[in-house]
């Protein structure tokens, strides 16, 4: 009797110990998931409202989205050239990457000898490591001068008087503009698109490949109708990401971008993005406006990010729905 | 007796194949062969090399490195391992349909045209070939109306369905059935049967399957394999009432596998 009575205390004490365990486990891993995923967001945004209170006391909105002036000694500050910055760079870093990325992938998976694919995956994925800073330095000693003095020539003496296109390759190449920018940008997001497109690829199941190898198409028939399509939701994954990571770049923009707040005309101009006026000027700041500013293009950058990932997220979500893959 | 036994002509012919997965010997001096227009089934455990032997005859195994074959296959006569044979062409005549429904991503017309745009067919003549395909897959009745719909939003007997249409499509000699019901629940799966009853008529099929009672109800032959070699090869009537082998018999009475 008294070993079968304490035997039941025992297991009751087991059993309320890994309930009280589970609650508590569960109760912290939802605080933390709701915290860092609702919380920590709209207290970051709050904050930033608050900080820029007075910048949309004095400008308002559109005022501040449209003028094109950021002048800090007549106090008037106005977003434009920064946003125009922001998603010129970005939109041509992501341009540039999306197809490199895609064909590593492609290479990756489906083309590389098998003792070849780790290799290329790894070294690809390093690429990630780098710092961002090392990538601004290296862009502005070593790809700046090479694209002053070789490639952006080049590309003026060939395309400059094309009707059009032409006025995009006008202007003193100086290696300091968007061109360079994007194209080192370009450089570091590959890393990650092309991870994400990998990843995809291959989660093709292998009887979906083979299928259409059993109706007689070749390998390349199989990649660009079959393997391509069924991951257009990952690929458009990668491309948020990338996006995500485009836009918030700072370091190796600000060497590259030239801090010139002006609306790019040619690939050859020196521009400012949003990261780039924020990471220079928030120790100059000397005035309550101006730092108000600075926290609005903050908010403005916070808010852009957000809004094109939702975007992008929301068009994954109805490809998915689209094809259930 | 007499008379079907001399109308019979063999399609696919294995000659003491041996296959090889880098140095391990999965199948072992298989010989057997194809008749034309018959249903040929392979049954026997789990392991036992059936679905390695099928992918030979499509040389599907060509698509991962480290798989080797000895003896030989002849289609019509030819070998499949002669120097100038065209895999693209080799798999346009001997189709495959597989475990698991595999619907392209795209739409069901898209789908059942796959095959045969990658042979040039276009324009009106594409739409007869798929409509007859879906037809001959007992698939129209049921698609006619939202060809353009994705393939994904069939049930999975229906997606099953397509990819037979889509591999009968092209019009290939040869159809391999990897387990194609084995996913599928029984009014799925006995369509499934019904329609490869009715598709011998002009295609010689071999069908892989787990399920002797489905060997039994749709093949004309019946080989049975263990631990990768062919231990019975024969009409189907015969390995299921008088085997001759021992371990065949185990096996239909269900004393292992």
């Amino acid at each position: 009797m008294e070993i079968v009575s304490s035997t039941q205390e025992k297991l009751s004490t087991v059993k309320t110990k890994g309930v009280f365990f589970e609650v508590l486990v569960k109760f912290a891993l939802g605080f933390w998931a709701l915290f860092i995923g609702l919380l920590f967001p709209l207290l970051i945004a709050l904050i930033l409202f608050y900080e820029s209170r007075l910048a949309i006391e004095k400008f308002g909105f559109i005022h501040f989205l449209t003028n094109a002036n950021w002048d800090p000694v007549n106090e008037d500050f106005g977003a434009l050239t920064m946003i125009v910055g922001t998603i010129i760079s970005t939109f041509l870093a992501v341009s540039i990457a999306t197809p490199i990325s895609i064909g590593i992938a492609i290479f990756i998976t489906e083309l590389a000898p098998k003792w070849l694919k780790p290799i290329v995956s790894g070294a690809i994925e390093l690429l990630a490591a780098i710092p961002s800073i090392i990538y601004g330095m290296w862009g502005f000693f070593v790809i700046t001068p090479i694209m002053a003095n070789k490639v952006e020539p080049w590309l003026q003496a060939t395309f400059g008087n094309l009707p059009l296109v032409g006025a995009l390759f006008s202007g003193v190449p100086t290696g300091v503009d968007v061109l360079t920018t994007s194209l080192v940008l370009s450089i570091m997001i590959i890393p990650f698109m092309a991870s994400v497109v990998r990843d995809s690829f291959n989660m093709v199941p292998s009887i979906m490949k083979e299928s259409a190898y059993g109706l007689g198409a070749t390998q390349w028939e199989v990649i660009r109708q079959v393997v391509i399509p069924y991951t257009a939701s990952g690929i458009a994954g990668g491309l948020i990401l990338s996006t995500g990571r485009a836009l918030g770049e700072t370091m190796a923009v600000t060497f590259l971008a030239g801090n010139n707040p002006q609306i790019p005309k040619s690939l050859f101009d020196s521009f400012t993005t949003i990261t780039v006026a924020l990471a220079n000027q928030f120790t100059e700041a000397d005035t309550d406006i101006y730092l108000s500013s600075l926290y609005y293009l903050s908010m403005l950058l916070f808010l852009v990010s957000f809004v094109m990932l939702s975007i992008a997220k929301f068009m994954v979500l109805r490809l998915e729905k689209r094809w259930k893959v | 007796m007499v008379e079907t036994q001399t109308a019979l002509k063999k399609r696919m012919e294995v000659i003491n194949l041996n296959f090889y997965y880098g140095s391990n010997n999965v199948l072992k001096h298989i010989n057997m062969s194809v008749y034309d227009r018959k249903v040929t089934a392979l049954i026997g455990p789990s392991g036992c090399g059936k679905t390695t032997l099928l992918r030979c005859f499509n040389r599907m195994h060509d698509l991962y490195p480290g798989n080797r074959y000895e003896g030989d296959i002849l289609l019509d006569g030819k070998s499949i391992f002669d120097k100038d044979i065209d895999l693209i062409e080799l798999r346009s005549r001997v189709g495959m349909v597989f475990q698991k429904p595999t619907p392209f991503p795209m739409s069901i017309f898209d789908n059942v045209a796959f095959g045969l745009r990658l042979k040039g067919v276009k324009g009106s003549k594409l739409k007869d070939r798929v409509e007859k395909a879906l037809k001959d897959a007992a698939l129209w009745d049921e698609v006619k109306d939202r060809l353009k719909d994705s393939a994904f939003s069939l049930s999975g007997g229906q997606q099953q369905r397509l990819c037979i249409a889509r591999a009968i499509a092209v019009e290939p000699e040869v159809l391999l059935f990897d387990e194609p019901t084995s996913a599928l629940d029984p009014i799925s799966t006995a369509k499934i049967e019904e329609l490869i009853v009715e598709l011998k008529k002009n295609i010689t099929i071999i069908i892989v399957t787990h399920n002797m009672q489905q060997a039994a109800r749709i093949s004309d032959y019946t080989a049975f394999m263990y631990l990768g070699e062919l231990v019975e090869f024969g009409p189907t009537e015969k390995i299921f009432t008088k085997p001759e082998k021992k371990l065949t018999e185990d096996y239909i009475t269900g004393r292992f596998g």
